[in-house]
């Protein structure tokens, strides 16, 4: 018991909040309130749950239906240096316990995004946000990095190396340690805030990319991107996706996601954000378990609009449940023992 | 949008492979004819976007085509069972720009929206014309409704089985009108743009992730930009229309 409280003032020392203010609602006698906070790269969150890119927009949609500042933070549409327009419909196919996307990285383009999009997000969202990027070219990585690094309400440039339904597109930065290592060094060199690496599964192995990226300067790691899937219909006899493959997300992915989280906690010490198919407060802490620091949610927010902001209200009741006072405290804790 | 839990009333065939469920539960999201709810149906990741026939204080109707899984599902329920929805999704369409005489075009399951549009035209003292078509007498359903509204109705069926033999396109020959109306199958629309004479609106279709503007999985390139059929849509104007190939 002495050991909570004191793991909870210490907590709460770090931000300078008396520690009264964390175990404050609490009644005497009870334990005090779980501490969800995390930290990723010196960015303290109030809790690891982040709507994950493409899956969130801008957040104005669902900030139409909840106050969006419950989240840790959101990873805001994967944006490249011009607008796309992306791939051709159908762009969508239902999967058992999971979908297929081939959107191909559609968004307004940079410019876009910090003329309009960061300037009318501060209405409705008061946090630093993970401004998630994707190019065609180092240069083009490293020169959209470096207009968003200007801009005070990105906490953390999330790089995606990883999209699979572009043409040569971030993929093939993605498949490969030294192009996966060249776009992060690229990256790095432009911006002051920190780096994170979206990657892939689609790979014989990730754990050499991973540790590629960490090598050349990554601050962190995301995974997993989605896993290159299809559909075929069977009344037409053509695949389902108008680009044939797409991006299979979604609770089926989950264990995947889980398994390749595990093995790049192993081979690296940056941090790790976790995502592909959470969809419960449950899930998050499986995730934290395997080695994720934060955990970002990604189709379940289209199925349930009020997803995310369940797995925060229900995240401090499941914590409880599992003995767990301080979320820190479990990550990676599945290797110990 | 809303999210809102409704319950079923009715669950009936109203033609082949047609059922008309009606929903009680809030309908304060719905705001113009045209627009859609997406139902969360067991056993089916994605919702099933689904357009809204009428609504009042009580609930919503709704009229649906049994094409796959998840509308499979559905036509097994009955009165009693409860029904997750978004509410109030999509655009809709714009009743003040119907004139004097309107024409309503439908297509088989795009005919659904066009009744509470109807509706809304008469109480402006319009005078509408519906121009509905099926494949089979088998498949027709609403024509007496569209009437029972004060609507002039013409009946059209590929194989003449009901109504005069042809597409809407047959039976819209002679007609005059102020504005039009339309919701069916895109080859529907493209032949009625072929010979339409005023100004209309078109009520697309496309598949969708989340149905109310998030995932971009059903945009679609108008002479006005990018659109969400979800979101923008679905509902856009005859004059921003890219009739790609």
């Amino acid at each position: 018991m002495g050991e909570m409280k004191n793991t909870a003032g210490a907590a709460a020392q770090k931000t300078g909040a008396p520690a009264q203010d964390v175990i404050g609602i609490i009644p005497s006698g009870a334990a005090p309130a779980p501490d969800t906070r995390v930290t990723l790269s010196g960015w303290e969150l109030e809790n690891p749950v982040i709507p994950a890119s493409g899956t969130f927009g801008f957040g104005r949609e669902f900030a139409e239906l909840y106050d969006i500042n419950c989240l840790g933070t959101f990873s805001f549409k994967g944006t490249t240096r011009q607008a796309r327009f992306g791939n051709p419909t159908p762009r969508i196919a239902e999967c058992t316990a999971g979908m297929i996307n081939s959107v191909g990285l559609q968004n307004p383009g940079v410019e876009h995004v910090i003329a309009h999009e960061l300037p009318e997000m501060k209405a409705y969202f008061h946090k630093k946000v993970i401004a998630n990027v994707s190019g065609f070219s180092v240069a083009e990585y490293a020169e959209t990095c470096a207009m968003l690094d200007r801009e005070e309400q990105v906490g953390l440039l999330e790089v995606n190396v990883s999209c699979p339904n572009v043409h040569n597109g971030g993929m093939s930065f993605g498949v490969s340690p030294e192009a996966a290592a060249e776009v992060t060094r690229a990256v790095k060199a432009v911006t002051t805030k920190p780096v994170y690496i979206k990657l892939s599964p689609n790979v014989t192995d990730i754990v050499p990319i991973a540790k590629a990226c960490e090598q050349a300067g990554a601050d962190g790691l995301s995974l997993i991107n989605t896993l290159l899937g299809m559909r075929i219909d069977l009344r037409r006899r053509r695949p389902v996706i108008a680009n044939r493959m797409g991006g299979f997300s979604g609770p089926a992915i989950f264990p995947v996601a889980l398994r390749m989280v595990y093995q790049v906690y192993e081979a690296v010490s940056i941090p790790v954000i976790g995502m592909g198919g959470v969809s419960s407060a449950e899930d998050v802490l499986e995730m934290m378990l395997a080695g994720a620091t934060a955990v970002q949610v990604g189709a379940a927010n289209l199925v349930d609009p009020f997803a995310c902001k369940t797995i925060v209200e229900e995240l401090p009741r499941v914590m409880q449940r599992y003995g767990i006072q301080t979320l820190t405290e479990i990550i990676g804790g599945a290797h110990h023992g | 949008m809303k999210q809102t839990e409704y319950r079923i009333v009715e669950n009936l065939p109203l033609a082949r492979d047609v059922f008309r469920m009606r929903l009680a539960g809030d309908s304060s999201a719905f705001t113009a004819p045209g627009q859609f709810l997406n139902l969360r149906v067991e056993g089916c990741y994605l919702r099933r976007p689904i357009s809204v026939c009428d609504w009042d204080r009580e609930g919503v109707t709704i009229i649906y085509k049994v094409v796959g899984k998840g509308t499979a599902a559905m036509s097994r329920m009955g009165p009693g069972e409860a029904l997750d929805a978004l509410t109030g999704l999509g655009n809709g369409f714009s009743p003040e720009k119907g004139g004097a005489a309107p024409l309503l075009i439908g297509g088989g399951v795009g005919v659904p929206p066009l009744y509470r549009l109807c509706r809304e035209l008469i109480a402006r003292g319009a005078h509408p014309t519906a121009v509905l078509g099926f494949g089979s007498a088998a498949d027709v359903f609403y024509c007496e409704e569209f009437e029972a509204l004060g609507a002039q109705v013409r009946l059209a069926t590929a194989d003449g089985s009901a109504g005069q033999r042809g597409f809407v396109t047959d039976a819209m020959a002679g007609l005059d009108y102020t504005y039009f109306y339309a919701c069916g199958p895109e080859a529907m629309f493209r032949a009625v743009d072929r010979i339409a004479k005023s100004s209309g609106q078109y009520s697309f279709e496309e598949r969708m992730g989340c149905g109310f503007g998030a995932c971009m999985g059903c945009s679609c390139r108008t002479l006005t930009g990018s659109k969400r059929i979800c979101r923008d849509g679905p509902v856009l104007e005859r004059e921003e229309i890219l009739w790609e190939k």
